[in-house]
């Protein structure tokens, strides 16, 4: 059962094409990768998925198995509540908080005390800012940050940055997890440890992946099935065996890059 | 634990309220420091709201005496016609919330801008209001309104004061305290994490407005005298040097700052000709030395805690 269903997404900045007749289909559990050429509108077709901006034409569907719910014209906060969360490319923590605030914000939408209970003190606010507590140090440590809780996001190393992306969107308790290039900057044995990473916490919190990434190691060795996206359009897509063999993706992409691969 | 962290500041409190309670009983505090020290619990109120907005909420605010003035007029008109005791907490109440549905109405359009942009449509605010002031026949226009009663004595300025330290304070340890941060530190992360940041930054604006109104009224309660010119744009400029010298992002920086700079300003009212010269000399020596403000982005509580933490460790290692 296909957990995102993506047809004909169409965005145009101007008389600019950005990305033109998308069609993306996802399964439950499924991890897929999106690759394509610097400037081929992958970020665009995120930035779409998740609503920062808004497609010109086309549908965008999650089923979360009750019912279809569209998220076309949603805004970002609402599109996260239906379970889509994401990293960013060019990382985007929370600086000057530390590890475990950054955390405790993205559970923010599962808080049930309002502004009042804020402000007083009153209410569930201590039995739920507790729980929140708890349910953000469990998460940290099972994603091997809880020693980094109280250091500040901006002076953790770029790793850990970006581990702590993804222990961030985590936090919003998605069941599609969007990843912008969670391997950029690494080195090939930290870019080693991060694949397993991502599969680990696909296994441990049942996710459907799409990840976007430059680093074929990675995209070969996790993905079940690649997108390849080139000037807006997808022009294959298929397990990474039919990807490295296309035609068409060699000649827009991978060419160079084969005869190592 | 959580009884732990609320002392120092449950100490403070106390030790504030019953120094100046003696200082007063013995008559060391005399009418004209009193003044002082109402100027000094108001400029509290001002600054530590404004640094919701725009130390912590991350939004550039130049209309803060706007808010400042609804709290004052509206408490005003209320203790002109009522004034009692029940008559002023009435107009504080009504001052606070007029003030903050301004807050709502002026933040749902004007919060879509950014940085300089939202400046300079809170700064136009402020001045709207003040002309609306300076127009009306009931505040009586420029002239203003004189001999109101004074309600405001040490019990209800350390009540308002200490209350709104206490209530921004909690807010700030609360969640939707941290949406309002998060908004600071990255708008399009905050969104995509779940934070409706629309939503928060009109709540921290309103929020703001609300204590603003309240400062207002208090001062309307004291100095029985307010005239529209009172809330011009230097109101809002003082405001923010408070907020700036102190620490964006700083509730205790706003305290100290908002006590440092009118015990000096005090002070320097004995060399009336180069006051204005050493009070702008010294803003501009703090900025050089210190650009993050006093404080920068911490409490001292958290200062104090990292102080004795390193002493400790200390004390460890020369035992071993």
């Amino acid at each position: 059962m296909p957990i995102l269903n993506v047809e004909n997404l169409t965005k145009t900045f101007g008389g600019l094409t950005a990305v033109s007749g998308v069609n993306l289909t996802l399964e439950s559990g499924e991890l897929v990768g999106l690759i394509g050429p610097n400037g081929a509108g992958k970020t665009t077709v995120f930035n779409l998925l998740t609503g920062v901006y808004h497609p010109t034409r086309g549908s965008v569907t999650l089923d979360r198995g009750h019912g279809a719910v569209s998220l076309v014209g949603k805004k970002p906060y609402n599109i996260c509540k239906e379970g889509v969360a994401r990293t960013f490319q060019n990382i985007r923590l929370f600086r000057s908080l530390t590890v475990l605030d950054n955390v405790r914000i993205a559970m923010h939408q599962n808080v049930r005390y309002g502004i009042a209970g804020g402000l007083f003190h009153m209410g569930s606010y201590k039995k739920e800012e507790q729980a929140l507590l708890e349910k953000a140090q469990s998460l940290l440590s099972m994603l091997g940050l809880a020693e980094k809780s109280d250091e500040l996001a901006a002076n953790l190393s770029y790793g850990e940055q970006r581990h702590l992306e993804i222990a961030r969107a985590l936090a919003t308790d998605p069941a599609l997890l969007l990843l912008d290039e969670p391997a950029a900057g690494m080195n090939p044995a930290e870019t080693a440890q991060l694949t397993s990473f991502i599969a680990q916490i696909r296994r441990d919190f049942g996710l459907t992946i799409l990840l976007i990434e430059h680093d074929m190691s990675l995209v070969m060795t996790i993905c079940e099935r690649i997108y390849v996206l080139d000037y807006g359009t997808v022009i294959a897509a298929g397990t990474p065996g039919e990807i490295k063999t296309d035609k068409r993706v060699i000649e827009a992409y991978l060419g160079e890059d084969m005869g190592n691969a | 634990m959580k009884k732990r962290k609320n002392l120092p500041l449950i100490i403070t409190l106390a030790v504030t309220y019953v120094a100046v309670w003696a200082l007063q009983a013995t008559g060391i505090v005399n009418d004209y420091s009193f003044a002082v020290i109402v100027t000094i619990g108001i400029n509290i109120i001002l600054a530590t709201s404004l640094n919701l907005v725009t130390g912590f909420t991350g939004q550039f605010s130049l209309g803060h005496a706007g808010f400042m003035s609804i709290g004052a007029y509206t408490c005003a008109l209320i203790t002109q016609k009522n004034p009692t005791i029940p008559g002023f907490l009435l107009g504080v109440a009504a001052g606070a919330t007029a003030a903050a549905l301004v807050g709502v109405l002026v933040g749902l359009p004007t919060l879509r801008l950014r940085g300089d942009y939202l400046a300079i449509a809170t700064l136009g605010m402020a001045e709207i209001i003040r002309v609306v002031f300076l127009n009306l026949e009931i505040t009586n226009g420029a002239a203003g309104l004189s001999f109101l009663p004074q309600f405001v004595n040490w019990n209800w300025l350390f009540l308002f004061t200490a209350g709104t330290l206490v209530l921004l304070r909690n807010f700030l340890n609360s969640s939707p305290g941290r949406a309002c941060i998060s908004v600071r530190e990255d708008e399009i992360a905050a969104e995509s994490m779940g934070v409706n940041t629309t939503k928060y930054k009109v709540t921290a604006f309103s929020m703001g407005a609300f204590f603003a109104g309240v400062a207002g009224a208090l001062y309307t309660s004291y100095f029985f005298f307010i005239k529209p010119d009172l809330f011009n744009f230097n109101k809002s400029i003082d405001i923010l040097v408070i907020v700036v010298l102190g620490g964006m992002g700083s509730l205790s920086g706003s305290v100290i700052a908002a006590v440092l700079l009118q015990l000096i300003s005090t002070w320097l009212a004995a060399f009336p000709e180069v006051r204005m010269v050493l009070y702008a000399a010294m803003l501009v020596a703090i900025m050089l030395f210190r650009p993050q403000g006093l404080l920068g982005s911490t409490e001292v509580s958290a200062v104090i805690s990292r102080r004795l933490s390193k002493i400790g460790r200390r004390a460890k290692e020369e035992e071993v």
